[in-house]
């Protein structure tokens, strides 16, 4: 017996919906049809009157989260693809993110975006949105890399007061699988050691944690050992816990899947070296996406995207300075 | 002229006058004025300088189409959701003048503590939702709020209402706001106040359709035309609307057809208004309109609307006085977390 990140995500739900009568669903597809990728399979029929089939409007979909959370909901709102969270922008980052601080009114929406790159899925289905979000005041937004965080930490966002952006990986649909989801372990807000090493540190989250557990893999293999930080939501960063892995390794490589001008990777630098400069024994190094849309055909997308190859070579790099 | 157009506008017939009417006609009266009273005291504010630090946007001329749709609402068991030039619907729906004056001078007090001002501001809890800027926004807002409440099973006769101009009417959240309340069949009044101008731009260059209502159709719920500029024809309009939306009628669109008295705020002199239109039969005052019409049916002696005047601007000045005296938020104290849970809040980390 065994269970997928998808389905741990789908558990979450169905929990989210069990244990509190003003949760519901709001999105694309998702009643009868189950969602684009099944993540609310059979919901509608095991709770009917709670999950609906939503009109292609992104931004109708998130506005009208806003107004049930006023009232006392608490709405799960399904992007089809975290590209297309794009269209409701606006009522996320304007109407979501200011309204406690404008009306001292909270906002629990839970917005879920399947989000990162698959091999075929091109420039409008793959991308990750975390840094935009990230960048207003206002929301929090996690980034879960495992079975247990895509269970746990849905339902932590379901049960928070503020709008949550939950980044769920789809490359960890279905390859990620764990026995039996485990013990809740550690909160939003807190990055977890995904494994630990006292030559280099990599602070990555969501699907690059894997690659970068494999890269460290392969480093092992020349003697080195790579501690992989996995920060688990991206906002609030959990600056502590980055810098003390940092004072333990001395050297930093920030790795993340998304574009590189600015975002987390960036974030990740600039607080390493304003806080812990002086923890540092080499220049930090970053690596991201190419600075392109995200390419259609697998050959190009391996190559746009870090991959285990990459990582490890950055790290090798990293490690000669 | 100006009197047969005044004639031929009224198309209610003076059966419906009734008692009820009557007394619905001279509050919202009231709600008209004050707002008017209120927003020229803002204006003196604004051009005296120093005490107003954004801008003003007024809702001159559209205070009858305003007021009309506030003053079907019951606060604390409607959702209105008012836009720009609502000062009178808000007033109408029961916000307190002193809402206005606190978040227009920045006063920590307000509901809005400071932290935003003018016309965005707002009681949500109360049904009051704060708008934001960005047009046609707070229309699945307001839906959505009406969704959860027949979700939870206590949507009784509750209805929400919605506030927007010809150009808000244009963006993407105000169709597709629409669309999915329509989709819903939710009771929301969606009130349209076509003043000819968004900001500088004519209706020419904001839709080619003949008439706004003429969209109604498209998605599937009723709508109505009314001229603006009169509180009567206003008020059976909304009532109108009222009525079918709590009767399970599903949307409804009231557009109104006036001209935007002001500029688009305090520093423009909507110079690019031509005078053929301000001449034209939407340029009309709909305060003296309505003013013309309760005193022609003795509704309301000179006497009365001169005793009333003085008893507003008086209110008014004391609430600008008393407003002007109160502390100005202080950054020392504010408590700079845009999160509810402060243990999530960070910042920590600034150089």
């Amino acid at each position: 017996m065994s269970i997928t990140y998808l389905e741990a995500i789908r558990e979450a739900q169905y929990e989210a919906l069990r244990e509190d009568p003003s949760v519901f669903l709001y999105g694309q597809d998702i009643a009868t049809f189950g969602g684009a990728f099944k993540a609310t399979k059979n919901l509608s029929k095991e709770f009917p009157n709670r999950v609906f089939d939503a009109p292609i409007s992104e931004d109708a979909m998130v506005g009208m989260a806003i107004g049930a959370a006023v009232e006392g909901a608490r709405p799960i709102i399904e992007m089809q693809f975290a590209d297309f969270s794009s269209i409701g922008f606006n009522q996320i980052v304007n109407q979501a993110a200011t309204l406690f601080w404008r009306t001292n009114v909270p906002c629990p929406i839970t917005i879920r975006l399947p989000s990162g790159g698959t091999a075929g899925s091109g420039p409008f289905h793959s991308q990750s949105m975390e840094a935009i979000y990230a960048h207003y005041p206002g929301l929090v937004i996690v980034t879960p890399a495992t079975v247990e965080d895509a269970y746990w930490m849905l339902l932590d966002s379901v049960k928070l007061n503020d709008p949550v952006i939950f980044c769920e990986h789809k490359f960890l649909y279905y390859h990620l699988k764990a026995d039996q989801i485990g013990d809740r372990e550690l909160p939003i807000g807190k990055a977890r050691i995904a494994r630990p090493g006292r030559h280099a540190t990599i602070v990555t989250y969501s699907a690059m944690v894997h690659e970068a557990l494999r890269a460290a893999e392969e480093l092992q293999l020349d003697g080195y050992q790579i501690e992989v930080v996995d920060l688990r939501s991206v906002k609030p960063m959990d600056t502590d816990t980055i810098l003390a892995s940092v004072a333990r390794t001395g050297r930093l490589l920030a790795l993340g899947e998304a574009f590189p001008w600015g975002g987390v990777t960036a974030e990740i630098i600039a607080r390493v070296t304003t806080d812990g400069f002086h923890l540092l024994d080499a220049p930090p190094m970053r690596l991201n996406s190419k600075d392109t849309p995200i390419p259609y055909h697998p050959n190009l997308w391996k190559s746009h995207r870090p991959t285990t190859s990459t990582i490890a070579a950055a790290l090798r790099r990293l490690l000669r300075n | 002229m100006y009197l047969v157009a005044l004639a031929s506008s009224i198309n209610c017939a003076e059966t419906d006058l009734t008692a009820e009417f009557r007394d619905q006609f001279l509050l919202t009266y009231q709600h008209m004025l004050l707002s008017r009273v209120l927003e020229e005291k803002l204006g003196s504010l604004y051009r005296a300088g120093g005490r107003i630090v954004g801008g003003v946007y007024l809702g001159k001329g559209q205070e009858a189409f305003s007021a009309a749709l506030g003053v079907q609402l019951r606060k604390g068991k409607d959702i209105y959701g008012p836009l720009i030039r609502d000062q009178a619907g808000r007033i109408a729906f029961g916000e307190p003048i002193i809402d206005t004056v606190r978040t227009y001078l920045g006063a920590v007090t307000g509901p809005m503590r400071g932290r935003d001002g003018n016309i965005h501001r707002g009681r949500p809890k109360e049904g009051h939702m704060a708008m934001i800027s960005h047009l046609g926004s707070l229309l699945s807002v307001v839906a959505g709020g009406l969704f959860a409440r027949r979700l939870a099973g206590r949507l009784g006769d509750s209805i929400g209402a919605t506030s927007i101009g010809d150009g808000g009417t244009s963006t993407g959240a105000f169709h597709e706001g629409l669309n999915m309340a329509a989709v819903e069949k939710l009771p929301i009044i969606v009130s349209i106040a076509n003043n000819q101008y968004a900001y500088s731009t004519p209706n020419t260059r904001q839709y080619a359709c003949e008439n706004l209502v003429d969209r109604a159709a498209g998605y599937g719920i009723e709508g109505v035309t009314v001229d603006a500029t009169d509180l009567a024809s206003c008020l059976k309009a909304f009532r109108a609307a009222v009525i079918r939306a709590r009767d399970g009628g599903g949307p409804q669109m009231v557009v109104g057809t006036l001209l935007r008295l002001a500029g688009h705020g305090e520093h423009d002199d909507a110079s690019y208004i031509p005078d053929k239109a301000r001449q034209g039969p939407s340029a009309r005052d709909c305060l003296q309109v309505a003013e013309d019409y309760a005193r022609d049916r003795g509704w309301m002696s000179s006497a009365e609307l001169r005793e009333l005047n003085e008893e507003v601007r008086r209110n008014i000045d004391q609430t600008v006085s008393k407003v002007s005296k109160e502390p100005a938020p202080d950054p020392f104290k504010e408590n700079w977390q845009a999160l509810s849970c402060a243990e999530l809040v960070e910042g920590q980390h600034e150089a």
